[in-house]
């Protein structure tokens, strides 16, 4: 059992957590995730440790609400439990003094993005992060990232705050301006990150993105979360999450992100209506 | 006394006994058993057991035994049954096997002991899986487990890595010579190949999770959610105070076949279609909150014991059709015969002499069709077995949404990555010596499918035994 010592709402629908897991971290360091499965019923999913209290032995994971096991755990609070918390998984960023970096992060990515920014601070680099969401509202974890970066670009889809438009326009700009820019992090929505190496692409600027395939085991044991980069199969939970943005199939990952939208669908319901029930006792058999 | 029980037999007894027919074993109706996940064979009655106990001769010297990987003292076990004394016949068992219920159900006892039987030479074999399943049936399920005393503590501390059959032999055997043990599994739950692999039907898991129970009684320490290399690497638990490590952590990497559309929505490995089904049981879905896809159409790529057992899960899963896709004929089928036999039974189509070559998918990147190739068997190979050689112009179409590719498993790199200092070969299995299991790291042992490869559950039992032994005298001794 790993208990919730602290929870905080973020934005709406975005809460961050704190948990009780001082092997954990004491070992992660930035880039590398959990799996957690919330109880005997749960379903094991991926989360990044955004950051990590070696003498409170807390680690913290923010989390947005997509679907089934996202919003229960977001019902949770401080003095709960969940039931298995498994980690550091993943490779950790490379981390070490490029020169200039530039950290992006769209939506729930700004968290995932921000212990890489700490680390690559931490290390010399200048650190330029641009983050993006919908709205002002749903801006999250700003004071952080401004503490983690030399400048900080916000930019909202509406216009509510910071600059209006896409991440993307503000990094197209800093390029355009001659700024030497020696490597991009790009974490958000899968199109996101796509839209962030096609512009990188044409200047060479090497573009590293995180990848959010489904996962099951996150040991390398099953193949769920392999994706096609270079032309090779990859297993992002060992191989990854980071990879060269300009080789990676995006379009296949967003495909295979979408495999379970029937069953997400008969999730959610069967939250909603009664226990019990068994998927051959729902005519699901014809 | 051995003595007093294996009396000489009359030889008129003798003759009778080899004549006496085999006891069938009640099995659940193919039909009705193709709708549940519930256990196939039904199990002897100890009326049964002890009619079949008495179809053994009593070998003075049992070649049996010698086809056990674990050297069971078979007879004496059989002899135990026909007396009516079960409990004492599964605790007999649990002297050299610490797993019989799981054994009696998995091994591929026509192979080993039963191939050897001398009865089985005019007649068939005595049903030594069976019997040992009975009795360990029977000892549980009349709650009269006995939880095995452990010597006087050494005060010695040693780590198992990895909770599958190999690792809780080793776990069983330390606890019992006295070391203070702790097993480090990487999920939620130990097990192994037991806990994730191999379904339900063949093995409930219940019967998995009481021998972990009696293990942990016995005072084993079960750290699960606990992968070595990304929580603490060998290194570190040795400097953390485990005189010796074993591990134990299995072939768990999932070969893929690398031809085109294989990354499609409804391709699944075997390995992450039966953890999904196993593990997470998604066959109670949406119980159970774990999806997997309920194909209309299953092709299962393979034909070892992994492609029957995924074969069989997915016929339970309300297909329309399911078909196996096999590139040599019936005959080169690595699987069990038994399960074969379960397999057809429960109405898995046959494509033989058959390769996939690419998998089709619709504009979602949903799997739609395989095409496969004809083959035909063509000169021998380095196995012996004839090579499957493609018939040009052989294409054709197999409607399928979901497909199942079960073409073997690799080691997981982890540990090796992570300790540089443990020999590997050139497939990334650890080099284990077969007589102890050391490796070429001190203190560090390592057996089963690590070592091995694929095997089987008996030989990774047999193998963590070994290196219990070894691992004993090493904290005696420290000689390495
Ligand atoms: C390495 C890694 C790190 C991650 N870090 C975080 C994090 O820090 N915070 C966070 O909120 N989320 C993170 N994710 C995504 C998170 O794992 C998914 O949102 C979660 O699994 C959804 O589970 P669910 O049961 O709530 O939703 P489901 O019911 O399973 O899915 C709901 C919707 O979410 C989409 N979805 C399903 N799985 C994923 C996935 N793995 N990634 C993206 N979308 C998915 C589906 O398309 C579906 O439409 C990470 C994923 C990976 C692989
Ligand atoms: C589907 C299937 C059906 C089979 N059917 C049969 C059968 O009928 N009869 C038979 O005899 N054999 C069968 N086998 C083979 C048999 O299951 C294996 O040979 C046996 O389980 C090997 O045991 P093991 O202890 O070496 O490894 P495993 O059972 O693979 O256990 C290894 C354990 O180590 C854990 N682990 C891995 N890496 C780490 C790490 N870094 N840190 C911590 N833990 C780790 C894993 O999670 C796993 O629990 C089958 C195999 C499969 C896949
Ligand atoms: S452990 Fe396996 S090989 Fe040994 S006696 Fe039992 S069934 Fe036969
Ligand atoms: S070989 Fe057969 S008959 Fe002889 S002891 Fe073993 S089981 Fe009994
Ligand atoms: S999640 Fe199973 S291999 Fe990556």
């Amino acid at each position: 059992m790993y208990e919730i010592t602290e929870k905080r709402d973020l934005a709406h629908r975005v809460s961050l957590f704190k948990i009780k897991a001082p092997r954990i971290a004491k070992k992660r360091k930035a880039g590398q995730f959990i799996v957690l499965r919330l109880d005997e019923h749960g379903e094991r999913i991926p989360l990044t440790i955004v950051d990590s209290d070696n003498e409170a032995g807390t680690i913290t994971i923010v989390v947005q609400e997509v679907g089934r096991t996202s919003s229960l755990l977001c019902q949770k609070g401080k003095g709960d439990t969940i039931l298995d918390v498994v980690g550091p998984l993943g490779k950790p960023t490379h981390i070490e003094n490029f020169g200039t970096a530039v950290c992006v992060g769209g939506g729930i990515g700004t968290a995932v993005v921000l212990p890489i920014s700490v680390a690559l601070k931490g290390a010399g680099n200048e650190v330029l992060s641009i983050v993006g969401a919908r709205n002002k509202d749903l801006l999250i974890l700003e004071d952080e990232i401004t503490e983690a970066s030399t400048k900080l670009h916000v930019t909202t889809d509406d216009g509510s705050y910071g600059h209006h438009g896409f991440v993307t326009s503000v990094l197209e700009d800093l390029i355009k301006d001659g700024r030497k820019i020696d490597i991009v992090i790009a974490i958000g929505p899968v199109p996101m990150m796509k839209a962030v190496a096609e512009v990188t692409r044409p200047y060479g600027i090497k573009t590293l993105v995180s990848l959010n395939p489904i996962m099951v085991d996150g040991t390398g044991m099953c193949g769920a979360c392999r994706v096609t980069v270079g032309g090779k199969n990859q297993f992002v939970c060992v191989d990854g999450p980071e990879f060269d943005g300009h080789e990676v199939d995006f379009k296949e990952l967003v495909l295979r992100n979408r495999s379970y939208l029937k069953e997400e669908r008969i999730a959610i319901e069967e939250a909603t209506y009664h226990e019990g029930t068994k998927c051959y006792e729902r005519g699901d058999c014809s | 006394m051995k003595e007093e029980i294996v009396a000489d037999m009359d030889p008129k007894e003798m003759k009778a006994r080899m004549k006496m027919p085999r006891q069938p074993m009640g099995e659940q109706d193919a039909k009705e058993r193709v709708k549940n996940f519930y256990e196939v064979p039904l199990g002897y009655t100890p009326e049964q057991a002890i009619a079949e106990a008495k179809r053994c001769i009593q070998c003075k010297k049992p070649l049996c035994v010698a086809g056990c990987p674990v050297g069971i003292d078979i007879p004496w076990f059989i002899r135990l049954i026909e007396e009516g004394k079960f409990v004492e016949a599964a605790r007999k068992l649990k002297e050299t096997n610490a797993l019989p219920a799981v054994c009696g159900r998995v091994c591929p006892q026509e192979d080993q002991c039963e191939l050897v039987c001398i009865v089985g030479k005019k007649n068939e074999p005595v049903a030594i899986g069976r019997l040992e399943k009975f009795a360990a049936d029977y000892e549980r399920e009349h709650g009269e487990v006995s939880v095995p005393d452990a010597a006087k503590s050494t005060g010695k501390k040693i780590a198992v890595v990895g909770g599958g059959p190999a690792g809780l032999t080793v776990a069983g055997d330390m606890v019992k010579k006295g070391h203070s043990v702790t097993v480090f599994e990487a999920l939620h739950t130990p097990g192994g190949v037991l806990m994730y692999g191999i379904p339900e039907f063949r093995l409930p898991k219940k019967i998995v999770s009481a021998e972990v129970d009696c293990l942990a009684k016995m005072g084993v320490d079960f750290q699960c959610n606990s992968v070595v290399g990304k929580l603490d690497t060998i290194d570190e638990l040795i400097a953390d105070g485990y005189e010796a490590v074993f591990i134990g952590s299995g072939a768990g990497l999932p070969y893929f076949m690398n031809i085109p559309g294989e990354n499609l929505i409804g391709v699944y490995s075997a390995n992450e279609y039966l953890t999904r089904v196993n593990l997470m049981k998604a066959y109670q879905f949406p119980e159970y909150d774990t999806p997997v896809i309920r194909g209309r159409h299953v092709v299962v790529v393979g034909g070892g014991n992994t492609a029957m057992d995924a074969a069989r899960t997915a016929l339970r899963l309300c297909p329309k059709t399911v078909s196996l896709v096999y590139r040599r004929s019936r005959e080169e089928l690595p699987a069990r015969e038994e399960e074969v036999h379960h397999a057809e039974e429960e109405g898995l189509d046959f494509q033989l002499l058959r390769n996939p070559v690419r998998f089709i998918g619709d504009e979602d990147g949903r799997l739609i069709a395989v095409e496969c190739v004809k083959m035909e068997l063509g000169e021998p190979d380095d196995s012996g077995r004839r090579r499957p050689v493609v018939i040009e112009g052989s294409e054709y179409q197999l409607e399928c949404d979901v497909a199942i590719i079960s073409i073997g498993n690799g080691a997981n790199p982890l540990i090796p990555q992570t300790s540089p200092d443990i020999n590997v070969n050139k497939w990334g299995n650890i080099l284990g010596d077969p007589e102890t299991g050391r490796t070429s790291k001190k203190g560090v042992f390592a057996g089963g499918d690590i070592v091995r490869g694929g095997a089987t559950v008996i030989l990774a039992m047999g193998d963590g035994r070994k290196a219990a032994d070894s691992m004993d005298e090493y904290l005696k001794d420290g000689k390495w």
